[in-house]
């Protein structure tokens, strides 16, 4: 296993923010950690990084104990934390460099495994990390976490406050860098990211609600979900929420994600109950569970 | 003005130096519509958005927000409209009391009119246990619920949003979205900014800023059909990768 977690619980003061957390991640696996902030993401991921001890449970990186050998694993790791943390004032090449030497290694060395993602902020490799754009720095950031070949990398919300652009981008690289065997952690806030990995874990509030593949997240949700559309948004939910059998109502964009109570529900009594409480253009349609579908069952 | 028009822009311009951040921007937004302004890092939406309240000054082309125009009345319409941001919210050394108080009396709201509004709001809200906390020890979904209602606090006819859901559980994220539906029901247009798309599928119409240009403006069943794609993602991954 290239990380495995066991019983892992961390408080600070009064804050629960890690309540026993337990998985594993296969060699050469992508794998997701999904949760909303104040999750208890980055917690793990300082764990596991050897940032921060646990008050109870054990985990091992790259085959290495975190506590005791926490040395070998920051050899053995890339570390890409969510804030921003390159030198500012030095280059785009000056980092780089700066954190190959500090490994022991050069550009050169490694050049392969970065050349993809480095030829897009080449032409930029003399202006100041500070002075480049989002997109950008995350690229460098990345650049840096790869450039002493590790073995697992760590990606704390790489993609938030990221357009769908540079999103999609990130997420084709991620999956090139899978194939040259690398083990990567990657946490979101996005469910729709999700969908882009091996394996996910749901976590909120510092437990894990559930690990699976994303097919398989989505195909254990319990109900059957409708679609439900009328003109009146605002009028709709309302309804909805009112009706006494209902037992989700989730506003999804321009629809609203409806599940029963009832075994036996049939969408025609629906629609009646909606039009009679005014609703116009009243459609009930079947459709899947997402992730976030999922998550939310699980959080309720 | 036609009454029913909130915000009426056109040919807005803003340049800096050389660089054309708004190049010639035209678009309407209704009373009481959810209107999504969408574009990549960099393609205009923010500097767009500063002109349209009213802190930065076009360079050409007209606009008229909540009434006002923007390059003769920008105070009258800071007073008009609510801002809200993820970035810049509320002061978390504050109680939430405390919030509202300090809002409502920049607003330029009587006390007898912000104790009344916080009263109701705090209760709206179930933040009666809470209500004398500093809002930094609140959780991020009940700080952002707290700062939508507080930039309502003086009716404004427009409310401005400037990113407001990253971040947020999916539920806490609904809760949200259920508040702008009862704000827009209630008549007051609400005007988004966002590079999520899933906040896109929420509103009423949408523009797609590239590179300065709005090159794409309408509901977003329509954008959908009309770009031949499965969610507003994918209709944005089309307009911006050409």
């Amino acid at each position: 296993m290239s990380i495995t977690v066991s019983n892992i619980s961390k408080s600070y003061k009064n804050v629960k923010a890690l309540q026993n957390i337990s998985f594993e991640v296969k060699p050469g696996e992508l794998f997701g950690l999904i949760g909303p902030d104040g999750a208890g993401k980055t917690t793990l991921f300082r764990v596991l990084t050897t940032l921060l001890v646990a008050n109870e449970g054990s985990a091992t990186v790259a085959g290495f104990d975190v506590v005791e050998e926490y040395k070998n694993i920051r050899n053995s790791v890339g570390y890409m934390p969510g804030k921003f943390s390159l030198y500012q004032d030095l280059t785009v090449e000056e980092n780089l460099n700066f954190f190959a030497t500090i490994f022991g290694t050069t550009i050169e060395e490694n050049y392969d495994l970065i050349k993809d993602i480095y030829v897009q902020i080449e032409p930029f490799k003399d202006r100041r990390a500070g002075k480049l754009s989002g997109g950008m720095k995350q690229k460098l950031a990345l650049c840096c976490a790869l450039i002493h070949k590790p073995k697992v990398l760590f990606l704390d919300e790489p993609t938030t406050g990221v357009d769908p652009v540079s999103r999609k981008e990130f997420w084709e690289m991620l999956k090139r860098l899978q194939q040259k065997d690398i083990t990567i952690l990657v946490s979101t806030p996005y469910m729709d990211e999700a969908a882009l990995c091996d394996r996910i874990a749901l976590i909120q509030d510092g437990k894990i609600l559930e690990i699976d593949t994303p097919k398989a997240i989505v195909k254990h949700y319990p109900k059957q979900i409708y679609n439900v559309r009328a003109t009146n948004m605002y009028q709709l939910i309302y309804s909805l929420k009112k009706y006494e059998h209902n037992h989700s109502v989730y506003p999804f964009g321009e629809v609203v994600h409806y599940t029963d109570s009832r075994t036996d529900f049939n969408p025609k009594d629906l629609k009646l109950y909606l039009e009679s409480n005014d609703l116009n253009n009243v459609e009930i349609e079947k459709t899947v569970a997402t992730i976030e579908d999922t998550f939310m069952e699980l959080a309720k | 003005m036609n009454n029913n028009k909130v915000i009426q822009v056109e040919g807005l311009t803003k340049m800096f130096g050389d660089f054309t951040a708004v190049n010639a921007i035209t678009f309407e937004v209704e009373k009481g519509e959810i209107f999504g302004f969408l574009g990549a890092n960099g393609a205009g939406k923010t500097t767009a958005m500063k002109m349209l309240i009213g802190i930065s000054k076009p360079t050409s082309g007209e606009a008229n927000v909540a009434g006002f125009d923007v390059f003769t009345h920008a105070e009258d319409i800071k007073k008009n409209i609510g801002y809200m941001s993820q970035k810049f919210a509320l002061y978390d050394d504050l109680t939430v009391k405390e919030n509202i108080t300090f809002f409502g009396g920049i607003y330029g709201l009587s006390r007898k009119i912000i104790k009344e509004k916080s009263d109701v709001l705090i209760a709206e809200l179930g933040l009666e246990k809470v209500a004398n906390q500093l809002v930094g020890s609140l959780p991020l979904g009940w700080k952002q619920k707290l700062s939508f209602s507080v930039s309502l606090l003086h009716d404004p006819k427009i409310v401005f949003l400037d990113e407001p859901t990253g971040g947020v559980d999916p539920i806490t994220r609904r809760q949200f979205w259920e508040m702008i539906y009862k704000a827009s029901n209630q008549g007051t247009t609400v005007f988004v900014t966002t590079h999520y798309m899933d906040e896109a599928e929420y509103c009423d119409r949408v523009s797609i800023m590239v590179n300065g240009k709005i090159e794409a403006l309408d509901t977003p069943k329509k954008l959908k059909k009309q770009f031949n794609a499965a969610t507003m993602n994918d209709v944005f991954l089309k307009l911006a990768r050409g």
